[in-house]
């Protein structure tokens, strides 16, 4: 949701009016972070961001290399090689070809390279299907990236652009994954507001500058990580169990100090654009007084809002909270906006066969510590870009209102909008 | 143990970080400054420095550091899981003097793709301190001929500027000894063993250096430590062309080829002398060339060895010499022969 601001530093009447589609905001938004190599490979229905910025690149608009690498494995791996080099490193994918990715996505992370990848969400096969759900994104979960899902196509260029400032930010330097729906964001056309392209520059204080720093017997001051022949460093060696698990509690350390940071960019940027989402962890709506609240990730979250707005103007005590930042996951602050709520029902579209919805999974491990824990509902939907029409959310909220009355949930995990 | 400090590494915008060892500058001249091993190692300092922990007696250092002898300046060495990988650094130690990446298995040549990208991209916006950073990527038969492939071959096909080395063990090593398309005919690997119906590997070892060759790129090359003049002269052409460079090095491995600890040279020389493993380079200008020792036997047949040769010191061929498998000792005779005849056929300076 995007709140107005009264004066932000770039008016809107600044800002440049462009109708784009998801990919293309999200291509537009890499061009202006000024991102030294992008290494990708096409699938759908992230293709149009490979597209649009081959364009930039063949114009000659960019300075960036484009290494059309011949597979997802080779595109993620090429970025770790660039980023471990010093560079500002994109890339963007979907479904399967995030799931080639898989085994370097925990490289990229644990080596801490400040990666930013698009997602433009989409099944996972089989069987083969190109249409939108998060079960790619969720496949990611454990893999020690930032995750970040965005509702709109505003958001999605905003986000962008965000994930390098969070990426970088010295207290994180993990790779970020900015998600967005497949077809529902990343094809569909919407008016935005761009910023100029230095405000870009200076919002992320030029080319990339950070890195981590490590202390070696060699060199008698800390360096920075990277491949520089002035001060060699070995990058990615093998690691026992003497040091192994330390190393992952730097990984586990740094992921901590994401929320303060994802809050602290929302706001830069709210002063920057008068743009901003939430606290850029959870954007909650209509949640204080609320019997009822649902969950949900990406684009879903405004049609949920526009049923709570329309149930609340009859009267009804329901709100939303979609979730913004996924991994890390909020559970203190999402506890907390829950307290005192009779029923949550949570959204995923995507499902752990043989358990629950991701999200559901975290949200009932968030509210354990309440002494009064509301009732939970997990609602699978969407599957496969399986529609989640209006009328079948607020069917949803009925449900979940019928559930605060009675105090009792027949069914724990339910299935929304698939034939009998 | 006292600190041991690096040579001068000036930072000095446009001056290169590591002393150039034993090519001039620029080199393109046939001999190097220094042609005694002896004094190569006593005055020179390698990129991998002692203490690693590969094998007694494993060739694949001896190749890295030949290597690194060519190398012309301030160099990112990539190395794909395997021995070399894991066993020069264990951390917190490392072995490299060189910055050193290590990502995956099968993905070295695309990692070594992002890593020249990004120096193109530094220099470009005036953020490179030197005035070329080389990238040589070291990779094992398994990561080259088999799971790495594919990266490999996208990469040469992109015409990414590296030098790509495959140390070439003829198995996989690190995990154990396992087959590769690396692994020749007959040989004994834990999952081609000899037993009683089939004899080790069926299938033959893939041609990595012709495939390299068929991809058009400006230089392959094969090698061995053996021929270690050869091999530095053909590292610093690789590296020295614009594009995308191949040497396939063969690296004898004691524990897995079942040989002496002091025997991993001798059966370099071999290799060489049976025809089993040509020296060569090739360049779309030139075709094939045969070098060292493989252009002397061509020249004069009567120094090619039988394979015997090659097979008799080493317990993976060892079924090969009892009586029964006569027969198959002559099939791999005849294939390493059929692959140097054609060779020979190809080669622009074979003597008509
Ligand atoms: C994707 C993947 N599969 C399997 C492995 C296990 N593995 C590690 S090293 C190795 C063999 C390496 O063989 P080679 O490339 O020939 O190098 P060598 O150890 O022989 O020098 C294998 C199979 C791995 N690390 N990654
Ligand atoms: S197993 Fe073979 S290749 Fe590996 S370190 Fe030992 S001798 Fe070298
Ligand atoms: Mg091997």
């Amino acid at each position: 949701m995007t709140e107005a601001v009264k004066t932000p530093k770039i008016p809107p009447e600044k800002q440049i009016l462009m109708t784009v589609n998801g990919d293309e905001a999200v291509a537009y938004a890499a061009k202006q972070s000024l991102v030294d190599v992008v290494a990708a490979y096409p699938i759908t229905p992230q293709t149009i961001i490979v597209e649009k910025f081959s364009e930039f690149v063949a114009d000659g608009e960019v300075h960036t290399e484009f290494v059309p690498v011949e597979s997802e494995h080779s595109a993620m791996s090429a970025c770790v090689g660039a980023a471990a080099a010093g560079a500002r490193a994109f890339t963007a994918t979907a479904a399967n070809g995030l799931a080639l990715m898989w085994e370097i996505l925990y490289i990229a992370a644990s080596l801490r390279l400040p990666i930013v990848l698009a997602v433009a969400n989409r099944a996972l096969s089989a069987p083969i299907n190109i249409h939108n759900d998060h079960s790619d994104a969720y496949g990611m979960r454990d893999s020690g990236w930032v995750q970040i899902f965005v509702e709109n196509v505003q958001e999605a260029y905003d986000t962008t652009i965000q994930a390098f400032k969070i990426a970088e930010d010295e207290r994180v330097l993990l790779p970020v994954a900015v998600n967005l729906d497949g077809f529902f964001l990343s094809h569909t056309l919407e008016n935005i507001r761009m910023l100029p392209d230095e405000e870009v520059h200076k919002f992320l204080g030029g080319y990339r500058k950070t890195y981590p720093k490590v202390k070696v017997d060699y060199f008698d001051e800390e360096v920075p990580l990277i491949l520089n022949p002035a001060r060699p460093l070995s990058f990615g060696p093998l690691d026992l169990y003497d040091y192994y698990f330390e190393h992952k509690m730097h990984q586990i350390e740094a992921m901590k100090r994401v929320p303060e940071v994802v809050r602290e960019v929302n706001e830069k940027w709210y002063e920057l654009t008068g743009r901003k989402y939430g606290d850029g962890v959870l954007v909650p709506y209509g949640v204080e007084d609320a019997d009822v609240v649902v969950t949900v990730l990406g684009s879903t979250g405004g049609t949920v809002r526009h049923i709570v707005k329309k149930l609340r103007s009859r009267g009804y005590k329901v709100g939303t909270i979609r979730i913004r930042l996924f991994r890390p996951f909020p559970h203190k602050e999402l506890a907390e906006m829950l307290k005192g709520v009779k029923v949550v029902g949570v959204m995923d579209r995507g499902i752990s066969f043989g358990s629950y919805g991701p999200s559901f999974l975290d949200i009932n491990t968030a509210l354990y510590d309440l002494k009064e824990r509301p009732l939970l509902v997990n609602y699978v939907y969407g599957l496969g870009g399986r529609d989640a029409p209006p009328e079948m959310i607020e069917k949803m909220f009925m449900e979940l209102l019928e559930i605060a009355k009675t105090g009792e949930v027949k069914e724990r995990l339910k299935f929304l909008g698939v034939r009998e | 143990m006292p600190k041991q400090t690096l040579p001068q590494v000036p930072i000095k915008k446009g001056e290169p970080a590591y002393k150039l060892w034993i090519f001039e500058p620029g080199w393109k001249g046939e001999l190097p400054l220094i042609l005694n091993p002896r004094q190569l190692a006593e005055q020179k300092r390698p990129a991998l420095l002692p203490g690693h922990r590969l094998c007694a007696g494993c060739a694949a250092p001896i190749i890295v550091k030949l290597a690194s002898f060519a190398f012309r300046g301030p160099t990112i060495v990539v190395n794909a899981t395997g021995c070399l990988e894991v066993a020069t650094t264990i951390f917190p130690y490392t072995s490299w003097a060189v910055p050193w990446i290590h990502n995956a298995f099968e993905n070295a040549a695309s990692t070594g793709s992002g890593v020249e990208a990004a120096i193109k991209a530094l220099k470009k916006t005036g953020r490179l301190p030197y005035d070329h950073v080389d990238v040589v990527i070291f990779g094992g038969d398994g990561g080259t001929f088999d799971i790495g492939f594919q990266a490999l071959s996208g990469a040469a096909e992109r015409g990414h500027d590296f030098l790509y080395i495959l140390y070439d063990n003829e198995a996989y090593m690190n995990t154990g000894i396992q087959r590769s398309g690396g692994t020749p005919p007959f040989a004994w690997t834990t999952t081609s063993p000899v037993g009683k119906v089939i004899p080790g590997k069926q299938q033959a070892k893939k041609p990595i250096a012709d495939i390299m060759v068929a991809h058009r790129i400006p230089y392959v090359a094969t090698a061995t430590p053996a021929h270690w003049l050869d091999l530095m002269k053909k590292v610093r052409k690789g590296i020295e062309v614009d594009g995308p460079a191949f040497i396939h090095a063969l690296s004898p491995c004691d524990r897995g080829w079942r040989h002496g600890t002091e025997l991993a040279i001798e059966i370099a020389r071999r290799a060489v002398d049976t025809c089993y493993f040509p020296l060569w380079e090739w360049t779309p200008e030139t075709g094939y060339m045969l070098t060292d020792r493989s252009l002397a036997i061509a020249r004069n047949p009567s120094l090619k060895q039988p394979i015997e040769k090659f097979v008799e010191v080493q317990g993976r061929f060892k079924h090969l010499l009892k009586p029964e498998n006569r027969e198959l000792l002559k099939k791999f005779q005849e294939y390493v022969d059929m692959v140097w005849e054609d060779l020979l056929k190809r080669a622009v300076n074979t003597p008509k």
